[in-house]
């Protein structure tokens, strides 16, 4: 094994600050061989592929003709994000499938002073590269604080398991890698049944009320579980969840507080790494509470502590209203 | 509708339906991949698949076949593919193969050329976001979503303002867009697909 390179993809440096963060803290003990590709651009995500066809595909393949260069004999492209993962694997499966697609795409590319022999990379997601290249022994082998008693609901999201062109994944709707992990680690991992439904993708922008009924299945479907925490591999499953959590809860007067945690912060947590490197504080639901139960300090968010509370305003004198749940009684 | 023109005016009838004839042809050969979309058996387990169905106007099992009848603008103004998510559940369930959410993608990008579109709210959040990754070669959530939400939904501004302020101060959203170096190869690269995009 010559190493891989690493396509982090535009979530990691901004909404996904976190997963990066713990990516490296978990590196320190894993020591994966990754380098960036250098001056990479963004896959395009869903947007690009509904505009038109070729500049979607060229956009994507600059990253792989960028990879191919820079190579040095590593084969592997790891992407940390769904959605990066399978436009990079899409594009170099279809350009292989339609040969007269990867000519095109490979006119566009020379323009650029570029080129790409579709097929001559191979696109992993980071799970994949943890569990079958590391290997469950060796994560479990630095584990030195398990997280015992933690109850985990594994999310997987969609772009992972699906399409699944090389067949990778042990399961197209119910994968049981993450959660192997999971248990690894010493978490109580649920037998999730929505671990591979979808987080409304960037319909929170498109049409709210298709996103937040999503949103709410999953959220329900973990609260239902009694699940302490909902462990993604994605960005965009995790903003969805996590940043329009308090947004669903208005739309469907709900109350859900399911913290949302990438599974590398996880895997920082139980292999000893300070909370504090490992990107907690970031989520918009706090997890600090269900991680004090298992006896995890985790840093309070920088937001509460920045932002003393503002007394309540008080308004016109009006007749104090008993609280819905005492009217309820 | 074509089909009162043609008994009417029979000269007429191979310039009315014939490029509907070859509508799922067009279709088809516009998606990346083999689309395998003229094997569809209409079993509709896409639809039965579908966590969004319920908000199609079509499920993705009726407009295969609408595209089959050749009903191009009703096609191109069903709001069904741009409510796809995009899930893939479609695509692994289906017994002959077909690349629906391929077919989708190809569908969104045709209804944009022909404007067919009823609600431009979709189009516009591509475009947008396009628009960025075009200019800087990264995505820009901050730009993004002011110029979105300003536009399309003013009317969540206010209850989106704790998110936005939250992700902010968590460090989660730069207010800066970050450039690539080689974006004016970028450019020419995209500029030249655009071309090519032209060139049957």
């Amino acid at each position: 094994m010559t190493g891989y390179l690493f396509y982090p993809g535009c979530s990691m440096e901004t909404s996904a600050k976190a997963y990066h963060e713990s990516l490296v803290a978990i590196n320190e003990s894993l020591d994966l061989d990754f380098t960036e590709i250098h001056d990479w651009n963004c896959c395009g995500a869903t947007e690009y592929l509904g505009i038109s066809l070729i500049p979607a595909y060229a956009l994507i393949s600059r990253n792989l003709a960028l990879a191919e260069k820079q190579s040095n004999g590593s084969k592997t492209v790891v992407a940390p994000c769904s959605a990066c993962y399978l436009n990079l694997a899409k594009a170099d499966h279809y350009m292989q499938e339609r040969p007269e697609l990867g000519t095109k795409v490979n006119l566009a590319l020379q323009a650029g002073g570029l080129s790409y022999k579709p097929g001559s990379l191979e696109i992993r997601h980071l799970l994949d590269i943890l569990i079958n290249d590391i290997g469950l022994e060796a994560i479990k082998s630095k584990v030195v604080k398990p997280l015992v008693g933690l109850r985990v609901a594994p999310y997987l999201g969609c772009m992972v398991p699906r399409p699944d062109y090389e067949n990778r994944w042990s399961d197209h709707e119910h994968p049981v890698e993450l959660d192997r992990l999971l248990s690894a680690l010493g978490a109580e991992v649920i037998d999730f049944p929505l671990k591979t439904h979808c987080c409304g993708g960037h319909m929170p922008q498109i049409s709210p009320s298709t996103a937040f009924e999503l949103i709410r299945r999953l959220l329900h479907g973990a609260d239902q579980y009694h699940a302490d925490v909902l462990v993604t591999v994605c960005p965009m499953c995790q903003m969805n969840l996590d940043a329009y959590q308090a947004e669903t809860n208005r739309h469907f007067h709900t109350n859900y507080k399911v913290p949302i945690l990438f599974f590398t912060q996880l895997m920082g947590l139980a292999f000893g790494k300070d909370p504090k490197n490992l990107g907690f504080g970031r989520e918009l639901v706090s997890a600090k509470a269900a991680l004090g139960r298992i006896g995890i300090e985790a840093p309070e968010s920088e937001e509460s502590k920045a932002q003393p509370k503002r007394p309540k305003k008080t308004g016109l004198p009006m007749p104090n209203m008993p609280a819905a749940e005492e009217a309820k009684r | 509708m074509a089909t009162e023109n043609a008994s009417q005016a029979t000269p007429e009838l191979s310039e009315v339906s014939l490029p509907n004839l070859r509508f799922l042809e067009e279709v088809s050969t516009a998606t990346a991949g083999i689309s395998r979309l003229e094997m569809c058996i209409q079993c509709g387990t896409c639809g039965g698949s579908c966590p969004s169905a319920a908000d199609m106007d079509h499920t993705p099992r009726l407009l295969f076949a609408m595209i089959r009848a050749g009903l191009r603008d009703e096609v191109l103004s069903s709001n069904t593919p741009w409510i796809c998510v995009s899930c893939y559940h479609c695509f692994v369930r289906c017994p002959q193969d077909v690349h629906i959410p391929d077919v989708m993608y190809t569908l969104k990008s045709m209804a944009i050329r022909a404007k067919r579109y009823k609600d431009a709210t979709a189009p516009d959040f591509s475009a947008t976001f396009v628009d960025m990754v075009e200019s800087y070669g990264r995505s820009f959530e901050f730009g993004l979503a002011t110029r979105h939400y300003l536009k399309h939904f003013p009317l969540r501004l206010p209850s989106m303002a704790p998110m936005g302020l939250g992700l902010i101060s968590r460090r989660r959203m730069e207010i800066t867009p970050s450039r690539i170096e080689g974006i004016n190869q970028l450019k020419v690269i995209l500029q030249y697909a655009k071309e090519l995009e032209l060139v049957q």
